[in-house]
């Protein structure tokens, strides 16, 4: 890599270009219902590797809002000061090529990234290309990281998730599995480490899911409209609340996300320490055969996430009361289609379930 | 507003573009009106109501990324030797309105797009290098001339407007009287509104099946721009019955049930109550939720309210605008739909401009890379640099049309059959749809004609078609969904159009005998089903059947019975129904 393509630090693109005059988003803790999405973000936020968060159903009820205001609830998180790939300081083999000569790192805690893949966006920006400012300006090739880079660490949101261009698919189908960008261009060669937690939301009316990016995603979460008066009313009053006054319902809502926080900070904390005792992986494997899903991958995630899912709750154990409670969402989009039983996939989860576990 | 009389439809209409012209993020309008005067009249009333110094521009359908988002403005950037970004149409328009032409046209991604600004109120620019976020507050006029089923605006996109209005072309807004919007606007932000208006809205919206959460939000935020409007700072019965009107009407996708004692025993009130009452004191919660109810009732356009009686209206909102499903990205025909990266293969089109494009910034370093020897060209293109034109073209349709022609249908209505499917096929026709015809008679069912689009043909071996003979309904249901997995492996989008009485009597495997026939053909709609094929039974007895009403309820198609069924309705279901994709 010539010295010229090493990465700025602090470049323009890194330091989101945010006004402080935004509104604040929704919180977290205000949306009602909507509990199995939020439950699956909350997993993803105390255990990444469950492998991304798909949410599909109707419209208006709220998904990018609950993405969008996990943002704001999330813990910060400690980054090389400087460092556009957000690069962990005490994670020596995982530094990027800046990192890795800059000596001694400056340490610094930062929001953990929730990055927006908007629909227009090219290539260039996703993946990362040269500074085109520079180029111009100075005739100098200067890499500018993309959203992959600001991603790292982080989550990387895609709302309609269906409607994105295959190219850009196959970019994020390759990052995601191997957790590295790579980008030639203009000669040069840049490799830098992106691993994020992927969210997608979208509805299914607009367009089926490529099943390679389907297969990316750890947990699926089905979205329904509340069908009974009093949620729905509640629904409206609080968004009403808010459209009429952002911060002061934000602020009306402070603690209780102070609180989620803690639960969350704690959570991964004792994530190490929850025991999976024998008799729930045999369970979860009789689950995933008698639901006859694809690979190993379905029973790795139902594991991860009841883990977590302990973890947030504070005990000390996996037992059947988490693993029924994520085996829906981890195991719907794994089933194999069966001609003969049209069945909803949540339905025939829920029949395997009671099998496994009785009644 | 005082010299229209209450509630008449071009009232309304005029009200809408007051309302959109003093809140435009709020009322939001979907305009489903032929293009021609009424559109125009509306139009020019909300030209004449917009304020002089904020912009409201036409948005054409194709409109490229590039200028609905914004990029790199190429010309600026090379002659200043910095990036300099281009605003696009959507942050042009920052603290005004875009009015979009032919919104039923819109790409679903382009409407997606448009959404997301809307619900940002910023365009987020990740793109030629560039990041920005741009304020983007905009009011939106969709305009949409489908007046065929399967043509609408991207529903992502109509649920994010508020006012649903349709114009024909006798409705002329009427003259409003002179309003002071400069007053309102002042008033709009301090309109409170109470628990109760939140809660007739919801519980309305509700009882008319609407399912989305943002109708009722829309509602109340139409009422409020009412009340501003009439001077009010709390919301009136007036303002919470037009929004019912303008925002749940349209969007009705049942009817409310009859409240519990049918028939009404105190005195009719006239809808409207004098608008002097005082709307905050306290009264019992249920008449403003009935009158709103009964509001939007009345406003239900009577198009949909003759669905809805006939239990089409949940099927006409549910799967509506699936079209990408079967939108395949073809590679050299159709309509381009944008560019993407990659190598200039034989039968690619380049996109001559955009690869310019992606190059232009590069060329001073390129050129200083360059070894001094030889000619330099003008421009230098790598291969990282070309950029191909995409295109999309919708899958063609094809039309199976599986005819009973047995003795227990022929007879009485094999001719009135012969007839419907006659007038579909000249809708294919219009439509440039391909038809295949399947008759069942006597033990089995036969192709009577592949998949063509000889129109003519189609109509000879139609008349020519025998009566007489068992119902061998399963076997046909068989083959039905043995053609329609042909059909779909070329590529063509299937669907079915059963005429039945549904009287089976003739089992799978050719054996006469009501009860097995009659399993047998349940058991192939269910097939059928597993298959997701958009189908509409017509129901060909005299009296509807309560065993073709099965069939079709098994198989997921929409039922129809032919006695209630005119030549337009018919027409106008399977148009509908080929919208349908699973």
């Amino acid at each position: 890599m010539p010295d010229d393509a090493i990465p700025r630090r602090g470049g323009a693109s890194v330091v989101a270009t945010r006004k402080p005059t935004r509104r604040p988003p929704f919180p977290f803790t205000a949306i009602v219902g909507q509990e199995e999405m939020k439950r699956a973000l909350l997993i993803a936020a105390v255990d990444p590797s469950v492998g991304g968060v798909l949410a599909f159903g109707d419209r208006g009820t709220g998904k990018s809002t609950t993405v969008r205001a996990l943002a704001a609830l999330l813990p910060p998180m400690s980054v090389v000061q400087g460092c556009p790939y957000n690069c962990a300081p005490d994670d020596a083999a995982g530094l990027c090529p800046a990192c890795t000569h800059g000596g001694e790192p400056q340490v610094a805690s930062v929001p953990v990234p929730v990055v927006d893949l908007p629909l227009g966006a090219t290539e260039d920006r996703v993946l990362g290309a040269l500074d085109i400012e520079r180029a111009l300006a100075e005739g100098v090739k200067a890499f500018e990281p993309g959203l992959l880079a600001r991603a790292h660490r982080g989550f990387l949101y895609i709302d309609e998730v269906n409607l994105l261009e295959d190219h850009l698919v196959d970019v994020l189908l390759d990052v995601a599995a191997s957790g590295e960008n790579v980008v030639e261009r203009e000669g040069i060669s840049i490799r830098h480490p992106a691993r994020f937690v992927l969210v997608g939301s979208g509805n299914p009316e607009e367009g089926e899911l490529r099943p390679q990016l389907l297969d990316r995603f750890g947990l699926s979460v089905e979205v329904r409209t509340p069908e009974d008066i009093a949620t729905r009313i509640e629904v409206v009053k609080r968004r009403d609340a808010y459209e009429r006054d952002p911060v002061g319902f934000a602020a009306s809502w402070a603690k209780e996300e102070t609180k989620l926080r803690r639960q969350i900070v704690s959570a991964r904390n004792r994530l190490g320490k929850v025991a999976v005792p024998d008799g729930a992986l045999d369970r979860a494997a009789r689950l995933c055969l008698a639901l006859g899903t694809d690979g190993l991958r379905g029973e790795l995630t139902l594991m991860r996430a009841a883990r977590a899912l302990a973890a947030f709750e504070g005990d000390p154990a996996v037992t059947d009361h988490h693993l029924r409670i994520v085996a829906p969402s981890a195991l719907r989009h794994r089933l194999r289609r069966n001609p003969l039983d049209e069945t909803a996939s949540t339905t025939r989860v829920e029949r395997a379930l009671a099998e496994v576990f009785g009644g | 507003m005082a010299e229209a009389g209450p509630a008449s439809p071009a009232a309304d209409a005029a009200m809408a573009a007051c309302l959109f012209a003093l809140d435009p993020r709020g009322c939001g309008v979907l305009l489903r009106a032929r293009p021609g005067p009424a559109r125009d009249a509306w139009l020019a009333l909300l030209r004449r109501l917009w304020p002089d110094n904020r912009p409201l521009r036409r948005v054409p359908v194709g409109i490229p990324d590039s200028r609905l988002l914004g990029g790199l403005d190429l010309a600026a950037t090379l002659a200043a030797g910095r990036a300099v970004a281009e605003r696009g149409v959507l942050a042009e328009c920052d603290g005004g309105a875009i009015i979009l032409a032919m919104a039923e046209r819109l790409e679903p991604g382009t409407a997606a797009r448009i959404a997301r600004a809307i619900d940002e109120g910023e365009v987020v620019l990740e793109r030629d290098g560039l990041t920005r976020r741009l304020p983007a507050r905009f009011g939106v006029v969709a305009l949409d001339e489908g007046l065929a089923e399967d043509e609408v605006v991207p529903r992502g996109l109509a649920d994010r407007l508020a006012i649903h209005l349709a114009l024909d072309e006798a409705l002329l807004p009427t003259r409003m009287g002179e309003t002071d919007l400069d007053a309102a606007r002042a008033l709009l932000p301090r309109v409170t509104a109470d628990e109760r208006a939140i809660t007739a809205l919801v519980s309305a919206g509700l009882a008319l099946g609407i399912h989305t959460l943002r109708a009722p939000l829309h509602a109340l935020a139409v009422a409020r721009a009412a009340a501003a409007l009439a001077g009010r700072s709390a919301l009136a019965e007036d303002d919470i019955a037009l929004a019912a009107r303008l925002v749940l009407a349209p969007r009705a996708t049942r009817l409310p049930a009859p409240p519990e004692g049918a028939d009404n025993p105190e005195p009719e009130e006239p809808p409207p109550p004098p608008p002097e009452e005082d709307p905050t004191t306290e009264t019992d919660p249920r008449p403003l939720d009935d009158l709103v109810l009964e509001a939007a009732k009345a406003a239900i356009p009577p198009d949909l309210l003759a669905d809805l009686q006939a239990g089409l209206g949940a099927r006409r909102g549910a799967r509506s605008a699936g079209r990408l499903g079967a939108e395949r990205k073809a590679r050299r025909r159709g309509r381009p739909a944008g560019t993407r990266p990659g190598a200039l293969r034989p039968g690619e089109r380049l996109a001559l401009v955009e690869t310019i494009r992606v190059a232009a910034p590069w060329q001073r370093l390129r050129r200083a890379e360059r070894p001094a020897s030889g000619i330099t060209p003008r421009v230098i293109v790598r291969r990282e640099d070309i950029r191909l034109v995409r295109f999309k073209a919708p899958t063609e349709r094809t039309a199976i049309f599986a005819v009973d022609a047995s003795g227990s249908a022929a007879l009485a209505r094999l001719a009135e059959a012969k007839g419907a499917v006659e007038m579909l096929l000249s809708d294919c026709y219009v439509r440039r749809d391909t038809v295949a015809l399947i008759a069942f008679r006597g033990s089995a069912a036969e192709i009577v004609l592949p998949p063509t689009n000889a129109l003519a043909r189609a109509r000879r071996a139609l008349a020519g078609l025998p009566g007489g003979g068992g119902t061998p309904l399963a076997s046909a249901l068989d083959l039905v969904g043995k053609l329609a997995d042909q059909v779909a492996r070329r590529g063509r989008t299937p669907i079915a159009v059963l005429l039945t009485d549904g009287r089976a009597n003739v089992a799978r495997d050719g054996t006469p005998g009501r009860p097995k026939a009659e399993e047998d053909a349940l058991a192939a709609a269910r097939q059928l089903r597993t298959q997701r094929l958009p189908a509409i039974l017509i129901d060909t007895a005299p009296r509807p059947q309560p065993m073709a009403q099965r069939i079709a309820a098994e198989m997921g198609a929409r039922y129809l019975a032919l006695p209630y069924a005119d030549a337009e309705r018919l027409s106008r279901a399977v148009r509908a129904g080929m919208e349908l994709h699973p």
